[in-house]
């Protein structure tokens, strides 16, 4: 039936068009305009989160073998490696993911300017204004290009508290062949206090960050597919 | 020390043979099973029986034989690892063995020899006063176990590297390993059997090492996690062949070093 294959590609081309109306104002400049993340920033995200939470769930077994809070253990069973010496296997391999991926991610937000860009300016009154926004449910999220304060805030903070988990894991590690950072870290025992803290911290940031992405599902698509 | 966990892997072997032959039967399955790979973080994060597959165990201990090689690579062999004061020594120091501690080997000090083997030119058995007579060292330094405790003790004994020149080991041999009257094994690297705080201690916090921290004699090296430090020695050999040991055999990565 011609006519109504006809009338199915005219749908068609009209669905396509729309879509793209919303996204930039016409169709020559919308080939122009590029993703919301770049693919290097959507590979280095997807794979710092297989390698943290690889990471996690591994560290959790080790921090089970002996706790360095009485009162927490973590239930074994939604830990990573089976035992102690293979949680240690995985833990040491993820290691080499997250400290090379992180390194690229970093080299690269900094040379193309995008964290600069991206992240500054950033006040604590900008911070508090989109709070009491996206408590009241009145923060836009119509641009996905551009963050928010509260946003910038838990990106930056969450990349910070990797930098310290790897360098208190570091401590931990390599105590002796490290010694600065053995000190910085307040020595062996309390490196492990500050990588426990800072497990918290990103456990809480992971939760959180999955739950906004829950919220604006649109999120997760444009950090697949860039757009 | 050693650590008590023990590996359980249970494998049902009649069940994976009836899930391989199904697979095999049909192609469409398997490609499927390929692409769910393909998701992977997904799968390998949602459950732990993912750990049983033999590719991802070669790969993981692929890698643990990279991280020794990085660590053999960061180990500066005049690195010192830090001392304490008496007063910071952790009383009681913790007793830790794969086996609990009234199952500690009873070993007779006068019948006692010590054999020395492999790429050594005095290959011979030692006694425990001619051990004792050999010069002497103290150190108060922190042995970190791989569970993550830690503790600080006070050992004497001969410097290993001392020893080592005496018995005339080859020292660009790789390896250093250990039999122990437990049933334990162990292996080091040259470079930290050589590192001058490796210790081969006849004592603890002034006494005569007690049973239950490895008399008649243990390898101290605060630059090695606690597994990697033999107790109840009774056979040192040199040796270019990887001779692995009890818990690195398990899993455990083989440096260990700290």
């Amino acid at each position: 039936m011609p006519v109504r294959d006809e009338f199915t590609r005219i749908r068609r081309f009209i669905t396509v068009t729309d879509m793209e109306t919303t996204l930039a104002p016409t169709h020559e400049t919308a080939q122009r305009i590029p993703p919301i993340h770049p693919l290097w920033l959507r590979i280095t995200h997807w794979l710092n989160a297989l390698a943290a939470l690889i990471m996690m769930f591994s560290g959790w077994r080790i921090y089970d073998a002996s706790p360095v809070f009485r009162g927490i253990v973590i239930p074994p069973s939604i830990t990573l490696g089976g035992w102690l010496g293979g949680a240690l296997q995985w833990h040491f391999a993820a290691m080499w993911l997250l400290v090379f991926n992180g390194i690229v991610y970093l080299g690269l937000n900094i040379a193309s300017g995008r964290l600069v860009a991206k992240f500054f300016p950033l006040s604590p009154r900008a911070v508090l204004h989109d709070f009491i926004a996206a408590a009241s449910g009145k923060l836009s999220h119509a641009d996905l290009r551009q963050y928010n304060a509260v946003q910038k805030l838990a990106y930056l903070v969450v990349i910070a508290d990797l930098v310290v988990l790897v360098l208190s894991g570091l401590a931990i590690w390599k105590s002796v062949q490290f010694p600065l950072l053995r000190e910085l870290m307040g020595g062996y025992d309390n490196a492990r206090i500050v990588h426990f803290c800072a497990m918290a911290l990103m456990a809480a940031f992971v939760v959180v960050h999955v739950a906004m992405v829950a919220l604006v599902p649109r999120s997760l698509l444009t950090m697949l597919r860039g757009r | 020390m050693k650590t008590r966990d023990k590996p359980i892997i249970k494998l049902d072997r009649a069940a994976i043979l009836a899930d391989a032959s199904r697979e095999l039967d049909m192609p469409s399955r398997r490609l499927f099973g390929k692409r769910m790979l393909t998701l992977g973080g997904l799968s390998l994060l949602t459950g732990c029986s993912i750990t049983d597959d033999d590719s991802v165990n070669k790969f993981l201990t692929a890698v643990s034989r990279l991280n020794d090689r990085a660590q053999a690579f960061l180990f500066d062999p005049n690195r010192l690892a830090p001392t304490y004061t008496e007063a910071q020594l952790t009383r009681p120091f913790p007793f830790n063995a794969f086996y609990g501690i009234d199952d500690v080997p009873d070993v007779d000090g006068d019948d006692y020899r010590l054999k020395v083997s492999g790429l050594v030119t005095g290959q011979r058995v030692w006694t425990l006063p001619e051990l004792y007579a050999l010069p002497h060292a103290e150190q108060i330094t922190r042995h970190i176990c791989v569970e993550g405790w830690s503790a600080i003790g006070r050992w004497g004994g001969t410097p290993f590297a001392g020893f080592l020149h005496r018995i005339g080991a080859d020292t660009t041999a790789k390896y250093v390993g250990f039999r122990c009257a437990d049933d334990y094994y162990e292996s080091i690297d040259m470079p930290t059997a050589l590192h001058p705080q490796t210790l081969l201690t006849f004592e603890y916090d002034g006494e005569r090492l007690p049973a239950k921290y490895g008399y008649p004699m243990k390898l101290r090296m605060p630059t090695k996690l606690g597994y990697k430090n033999p107790k109840h020695i009774v056979e040192i050999f040199v040796t270019n062949t990887y001779p692995g040991g009890y818990w690195v055999d398990q899993g455990y990565n083989w440096f260990g070093g700290s």
